[in-house]
């Protein structure tokens, strides 16, 4: 239930959002860069894009950015000082704008997963300062699936306010948290009352390829299956898929500096990558490119489900969309419930 | 650790490096902080992350017994970028501790029981804590017999402590060597840790097996147990798959749906045969 | 694309191979590469404009040996890729079958000979997109192009597809992978990534064919093929060597001469 409903109108918004920017806050929004949209800290609300069906990259990057500075130390007088970017750093107030739904629940996922059994300070704080107002979907693609994962294209999970746009250049306004409904109140002139209206009508229709939960069912026994050796002969072994996923936070830990002076840095890392889990003795658990692409749809269908009660994935299709050799993940798991038994 | 950053290392100071093998070295490690060391715990079979600041962080087992509790202290192969860093430290030198971090060897459920201790290589430190955690609460035990082996007398690790315990009359140990690394004066067997096993053949009567070593090893002396009656629940192991975060973030170390940081390192036999060939 | 059909068909049931690598239906509009062990699959290949992923990379990889001799589809920029990999030891022309499509006519190319002279009689011709991106990078000043590339590489979060999608990084394991000593930051940011990419171009100096598969595979859009192209093309300035048309060909960034009249290796 959203604590309040308003309307705002177009223009009304890019003042809103313009406010943001002056009040000092930074703004990530969609914009263009090289044909591709992206979250971009915004400066010009007139830069921003409204006409788009997923960001190249997710919003992750906003809790649990590629490199993250963890700590650092120095050699002073002969003594190592370590210095705790988790205490010291201020997190700074960002406002994100233009999510979608999908990106939404997947940033809660990121959150609850870090704070799962031992709290990670880092997503958690960068989480606190964050302020997410989402915009429904009024279009989508054929790599969309957000409804057979269990969000939908209006959702308000994990977005503070939620926006729908209503046609006439007018916006439905859902403020769903205490973090919505602060940001809000400091700009409500710019939005007029509503009743509550039903979104339906206005959103982007998408049908229910597969079930999650009979994914999840059906990979409990799917260890050994020939699927995986027959789908994942083209994958090449990259990381895009991992790193454009909104979900998807394995990450290395690698110190950069001199025995003097350095950081101790948290780096993206992805399971599709044959050094991963590579024992310095030169065994690997994961040795051939089917165990990998086993282990990425496994840790979201049936590992993150029945350890965290998350599911790994939130179906914005970015996986699919960037895969240079066309694994498509939607195909994989609508054929995982057709081809393996319950 | 009082901070919220997980990642935080305590500093810990090399008081004492011991030579015990080719390549392979005991760090003594003591807290330079006082209230780090009041409030820090460990119990046997846990394990760390060490690092050296500026190489990274590298894991492996905490190889000193709970029961000895001012320091603690690890041994390693030198292999990698950050083993081969550590091994360039000398005494007084301060390197980076996280932990203590994984599951446990159920000590207590052991009480009263025989204990048979079974290790190839450089897989002794882990049981090193063990029995050492052991002997220090001996009466609570029944027999206490170990088998250690290695590919040379040189590959022996903790050559004192394997003299020490050979003299005790409260244990049973055995020393072997793979055929062709025995010197003149070895007095210990010549074979493989599986069949010296079948040529002891100790009792699986009110018996634990404990059981670290290289995957070969593993292989041929978990049937080899079997045969002596082991059911799969009173073997004991541990897992040593790539860690970094240790706590159950990083996402590689999990051997199917179990995450070795988290729900290991000590499994069961019966626990593995549950498991996936992920490992 | 039914000759194409026909010619795989036949080559799979006289066994002469037993995969064809090649191009079938994909997501959407999208083609995808295919593997076809049995020849009443043959008709799944597609052949048209949509077939720009370089199909070679899978040549060398070891799932796709296992599968036994394979026949790959191949546009000229994969012929000239055959090449370059023979001349670095990575094949042999008498393990492959290479098929080239010209008119609806396909051709069995089975030797370095044939190999070669199909590579000169069909130069890589780059996409008007391209000859303008490097149009624009060749007039920068050294300060934009610096800028350019900041900007540019700033979004690279290191998946390593441009590597992954190019036949000719098949180094077993990559420079950046090395840790003993970390030739390259692991780290994504500036300094990292500007690591990463120009010892990538410099690794592929004078080797790389002009395929745009990397740039093609950025999930982040960096035309990252225009360094590899820039340092093929000073090579070829300097050296007057040009990858992919010669099978014996040595590579000029890889060898030396003791006759070599440059000091600065000695």
């Amino acid at each position: 239930m959203s604590m309040q409903q308003r309307v705002i109108q177009h223009e009304n918004l890019l003042k809103f959002l313009g406010e943001i920017i002056s009040s000092g806050k930074q703004l990530y929004a969609p914009q263009k860069k090289a044909e591709k949209t992206y979250f971009l800290p915004a400066s010009d609300v007139h830069s921003i894009v409204f006409d788009y069906i997923q960001t190249a990259e997710s919003p992750k990057e906003l809790l649990f950015p590629k490199t993250e500075r963890m700590l650092s130390y120095e050699q002073v007088d002969g003594k190592l000082k370590m210095i705790d970017h988790a205490e010291g750093e201020i997190f700074p107030e960002r406002v994100l704008f233009g999510s979608h739904p999908c990106d939404a629940v997947a940033l809660k996922t990121l959150t609850d997963f870090f704070r799962h059994d031992v709290p990670d300070a880092f997503t958690q704080k960068r989480q606190d300062s964050l302020t997410v107002i989402s915009v429904s979907c009024i279009k989508a693609d054929d790599n969309c699936f957000c409804t057979s994962v269990g969000t939908s294209p209006g959702d308000t999970e994990g977005s503070d306010i939620l926006l729908t746009p209503i046609g006439n250049a007018k916006y439905y306004v859902e403020v769903m948290t205490e973090k919505g409904q602060s940001l809000f109140a400091a700009h409500e002139k710019y939005f007029e009352n509503s009743d509550i209206i039903s979104k339906d009508k206005y959103l982007t229709k998408m049908s229910e390829v597969f079930s999650s939960s009979e994914v999840t069912a059906r990979l409990s026994k799917a260890f050994d299956h020939p699927i995986w050796s027959d789908a994942s002969l083209r994958c090449l072994g990259c990381g895009a898929c991992a790193y454009v996923c909104p979900v998807c936070s394995c990450f290395d830990i690698q110190d950069e500096g001199t025995d003097k002076k350095g950081d101790r840095l948290r780096c993206w890392d992805s399971c599709g990558f044959s050094l991963f889990t590579l024992h310095t003795s030169g065994h690997n658990p994961r040795k051939n490119q089917s165990d990998r692409w086993r282990q990425r749809v496994m840790h979201k269908f049936s590992y993150m489900p029945e350890r965290y009660e998350l599911l790994g994935c939130v179906g914005c299709g970015r996986c699919s969309r960037a895969c240079p050799a066309d694994m498509n993940i939607k195909e994989q798991l609508k054929e995982i419930t057709e081809k393996i038994e319950g | 650790m009082s901070s919220s950053n997980i990642y935080k290392p305590y500093l810990m100071q090399i008081e004492k490096v011991i030579d015990e093998a080719p390549g392979v070295k005991t760090f003594r490690l003591r807290f330079t902080n006082d209230a780090d060391k009041e409030q820090f715990n460990f119990t046997t079979g846990q394990f760390g992350e060490y690092s050296v600041f500026g190489e990274g962080e590298s894991t492996f087992c905490i190889a000193s017994s709970p029961t000895r509790k001012d320091y603690i202290e690890c041994t390693f192969r030198q292999a990698g970028r950050v083993t081969s860093a550590l091994a360039q430290k000398e005494e007084g030198d301060v390197i980076g501790f996280r932990g203590p971090y994984g599951n446990i060897f159920p000590l207590e459920e052991w009480y009263g029981k025989n204990l048979l201790f079974i290790a190839g290589g450089i897989a002794l430190p882990p049981l090193r804590s063990v029995i050492w955690n052991v002997l220090d609460l001996r009466d609570k035990f029944n027999d206490v017999t170990i088998l250690y082996g290695a590919r040379s007398v040189a590959d022996l690790v903790y050559k004192q402590e394997l003299d020490e315990w050979g003299k005790r009359s409260d244990v049973k140990l055995v020393t072997t060597v793979d055929p062709g690394g025995e010197t003149p004066d070895w007095k210990g067997k010549v074979g493989f840790v599986p069949s010296v096993l079948d040529w002891m053949e100790p009792s699986s009567e009110n018996t634990i097996a404990i059981v670290c070593g290289p995957p070969v090893m593993i292989k041929f002396t978990f049937p080899e147990l079997l045969k002596l009656g082991f059911t799969p629940d009173t073997i004991f192991t541990t897992l040593e798959n790539r860690m970094k975060c240790g706590v159950g973030k990083c996402g590689r170390c999990n051997v199917g749906k179990v995450y070795v940081c988290k729900d290991g390192p000590v499994f069961t036999y019966k626990q593995l045969q549950e498991l996936p060939a992920e490992y | 694309m039914q000759a194409l059909h026909q010619k795989a068909k036949e080559l799979l049931e006289s066994g002469k191979v037993q995969v064809i690598i090649g191009y079938g239906d994909g997501s959407g509009d999208r083609v995808r590469p295919v593997f076809i062990s049995k020849a009443e699959s043959a008709s799944d290949l597609i052949w048209d404009d949509r077939c720009r992923q370089n199909l070679a990379v899978y040549l060398n990889k070891p799932e796709i040996k296992k599968l036994g001799v394979p026949a790959i589809v191949a546009t000229p920029v994969v012929v000239k890729t055959i090449i370059q990999l023979i001349s670095e030891n990575q094949l042999k022309s008498s393990n492959i079958v290479v098929l080239v499509v010209d008119n609806d006519v396909v051709s069995e190319l089975t030797d370095n000979a044939s190999l070669e002279a199909y590579s000169a009689g069909h130069p890589v011709v780059f996409p008007p997109f391209v000859v303008k991106e490097i149009k624009d990078i060749a007039e920068m000043s050294i300060q934009q192009r610096n800028k350019y590339w900041q900007d540019e590489l700033s979004r690279c979060f290191k998946c390593y597809a441009c590597r992954a999608a190019c036949p000719l990084c098949y180094c077993e394991r990559c420079l950046t992978d090395n840790n003993q000593p970390q030739w390259v930051c692991v780290a994504s940011h500036a300094q990292g990534n500007f690591e990463w990419h120009i010892n990538r171009a410099m690794h592929l100096a004078g080797r790389c064919v002009e395929c745009g598969s990397c740039t093609i595979a950025c999930p982040v859009g960096i035309p990252i093929g225009l360094l590899t192209i820039e340092a093929s093309r000073i090579v070829k300035q300097e050296f007057g060597q040009e990858p992919g048309l010669h099978c014996d060909a040595d590579s000029a960034m890889s060898s030396f001469k003791v006759e070599d009249t440059e000091t600065f290796i000695k």
